[in-house]
């Protein structure tokens, strides 16, 4: 890895010299994707008390489900509304596994990833068949999330609205840690798989396709590439992300209810940690995540005033559509760019 | 099922789509003419009934007299809002105007969370209780009123686009902006007039609806997907269709609870929502795309 790493900072340091140039075609250099493991490896054991622990997990956890809402959002340009589908599926999906079917909770991470990516290929199909986009496939991912409410509280294999609990039975084989790192490090092997995904996109033909269709959908049909095909591909991916969040938010939490598997915060705050961190790229939603984890944790704790960090949210996502459209990464690379102008 | 209560399922269906008329009238002016859906229509309805709240709570004005104060009010709010934030930012892609009003939302949501705090509040007036009889059924005076009061205004408005000045710059500007500014229309004040009439016809609704439901921070998210499947299914921008939808809301609604009961019954709304989006994106008086 690191002579990977030698190699490809020459090639690094000449394309940031570039005048402007599309720096989301380029790979990320290894450097900063081991910069920042390490740290997050790191984490644990320099703030080992729970409460960091859970400033820990929350983050991460955020900027998993983000990733989520990146990938389709972000990478292609797909804006939903009702994100929270595929957690809140996801969720229920190994939680009734569990607790009626007798599965071990392990087996709940891949069954949340097939039904988030099942219902993500359902709403893709629908809505992009129908020719939705913009705005209209917002609304209606919203509708969906709803009607997926509506059925998880009234029907009585979800519990209906009293929800399930999940009974505590600490040990790793049940998918429970008896310590909080535990929690942690899943999570963080979860974050990695969604930034090595993202990644991912970022260097393929995939990727450039989605990017293409982004852009100007027209004009990636007339370049040959199946449109509707890769969308719906995007939506399978983006819903198998969001349906394994929703299996580690259950297990961590041990309680889901309607409202919290499907209500529209969650999709809020999805959309929110990837579009102020930076929608479209690798480490957005983690940005966007650890911001969010920080102001709702600072708020609480120098004022108890409910709702503060929410209406500082909600002020930055309207800042960042008027002055900073891709999101808080752009002012790390504008600032960086600026400084590397300074040195030459 | 017993014919009395269809007929009464029915009767207060068609008085809650009176509602839901006024409510998606707002929205589809906004759409009809600036092209933008406005994501903060729930959170400003919630806005204007707590105003209408406030005003009877602490200066004892009725509900229904607060109106006088409520239009002018949330008028004002919308031609400032549009001028200095919306329009500003109205250049991008429409998915911005929507990420943009939903920060809004967003914003006010919880700015009302902070200082109105979480608990849901409902106002008692004199007339509260009053029930009258109407056909087969009773109901209450209120919901009678709303629903009287809400028609004489969607029918007000839509004298107002066809005999003023105002309504035609309008209705020239949601035809064909570039035509109506080469022939003079500033069309920059008609957006946000028109911002600004979308939500005054909030500050009427949310003086109507006071005396029947009640208000909480998140209140808007309920009427909010309403008012978006009204929109949708009467056609997005057409009045006729805000009528013809809203009171085909208010029954799917009201039915869907006799049927379904509580917790399923609101599915109906959703599921129409769904379905028209997939199969008739253009509603039922919409032009087609």
């Amino acid at each position: 890895m690191s002579t990977d790493a030698a190699k490809s900072q020459p090639a690094q340091r000449e394309a940031t010299a570039r005048p402007a140039p599309r720096s989301e075609l380029l790979p990320l250099p290894w450097k900063l994707h081991l910069t920042v493991l390490l740290i997050a490896l790191v984490y644990p054991f320099v703030f080992p008390s729970s409460f960091m622990l859970n400033f820990g997990v929350l983050a991460l956890f955020y900027a998993f489900i983000g990733q989520s809402w990146n990938i389709a959002g972000g990478f292609a340009g797909q804006l939903s509304f009702g994100h929270v589908a595929f957690f809140g599926v996801g969720a229920y999906a190994a939680t009734i596994a569990q607790m009626r079917f007798g599965f071990s909770p392990w087996l709940g991470l891949p069954i949340a990833a097939l039904a988030g990516a099942l219902v993500g290929g359902i709403i893709g199909v629908l809505s992009f068949r129908a020719g939705l986009k913009g705005s209209y496939f917002a609304l209606i991912t919203l509708a969906f999330a709803e009607v997926l409410r509506i059925v998880s509280n009234s029907v009585s294999i979800t519990g209906g609205g009293l929800g399930m609990l999940i009974p505590m039975k600490p040990g790793a084989a049940n998918l429970q840690f008896a310590e909080r790192s535990g929690f942690y490090f899943l999570i963080l092997v979860l974050v990695a798989i969604s930034i090595a995904l993202a990644e991912w996109l970022r260097r393929s033909k995939f990727g450039a396709q989605l990017a293409a269709i982004r852009e100007n959908e027209d004009a990636a049909k007339a370049l040959g590439i199946n449109v509707f095909r890769e969308k719906v591909k995007v939506m399978l991916l983006s819903g198998a992300i969001g349906g394994v969040g929703g299996c580690f938010f259950a297990q961590y939490f041990l309680y889901i209810d309607p409202l919290i598997a499907f209500g529209v915060d969650k999709s809020v705050e999805m959309l929110l940690v990837s579009m102020i961190g930076g929608a479209g790229t690798v480490y957005g939603p983690m940005v966007g995540a650890l911001l969010l984890a920080l102001v709702s944790d600072g708020t609480r704790a120098l004022t108890q005033i409910q709702g503060l960090s929410l209406v500082l949210y909600g002020a930055l996502l309207v800042i960042i559509i008027a002055y900073l459209p891709n999101g808080l990464i752009d002012l790390f690379a504008r600032i960086k760019a600026r400084f590397s102008k300074g040195r030459n | 099922m017993d014919s009395t209560i269809i007929a009464s399922a029915a009767i207060n269906g068609l008085l809650l789509g009176g509602i839901y008329t006024l409510v998606a009238c707002g929205l589809t002016l906004i759409y009809g003419v600036l092209h933008i859906i406005n994501f903060a229509h729930g959170s400003m309805l919630m806005l204007a009934m707590f105003g209408v709240y406030y005003l009877l709570t602490l200066l004892g004005i009725d509900p229904y007299l607060s109106m006088f104060i409520m239009v002018p009010a949330m008028y004002v709010l919308g031609y400032l809002l549009y001028k200095g934030l919306i329009g500003r930012l109205s250049s991008g892609k429409d998915e911005n105007i929507l990420l943009v009003t939903l920060g809004l939302s967003i914003l006010i949501e919880n700015l009302a969370l902070m200082f109105f705090k979480g608990d849901s509040r409902t106002i008692l007036v004199s007339y509260s209780d009053r029930m009258i009889e109407l056909g087969p059924t009773l109901v209450p005076l209120p919901k009678l009123i709303s629903f009287v009061v809400a028609m004489v205004l969607c029918a007000l408005l839509g004298l107002f686009m066809q005999r003023t000045d105002t309504g035609r710059a309008i209705r020239a500007v949601a035809k064909e902006r570039v035509g109506a500014r080469l022939v003079g229309i500033d069309v920059d004040r008609i957006f946000a007039i028109s911002y600004g009439i979308g939500l005054a016809t909030l500050g009427a609704a949310a003086s109507l609806m006071m005396p029947i439901f009640y208000v909480s921070p998140t209140v808007g998210h309920v009427f909010a997907l309403v008012a978006f499947t009204v929109v949708v299914l009467g056609g997005m921008g057409s009045f006729l269709g805000a009528i013809v939808g809203g009171l085909i809301i208010g029954l799917t609604e009201s039915f869907g609870g006799l049927y379904l009961g509580e917790s399923l019954g609101q599915i109906g709304i959703s599921l129409i929502f769904i379905l028209i989006l997939l199969f008739r994106p253009s509603g039922l008086f919409g032009a087609r795309q």
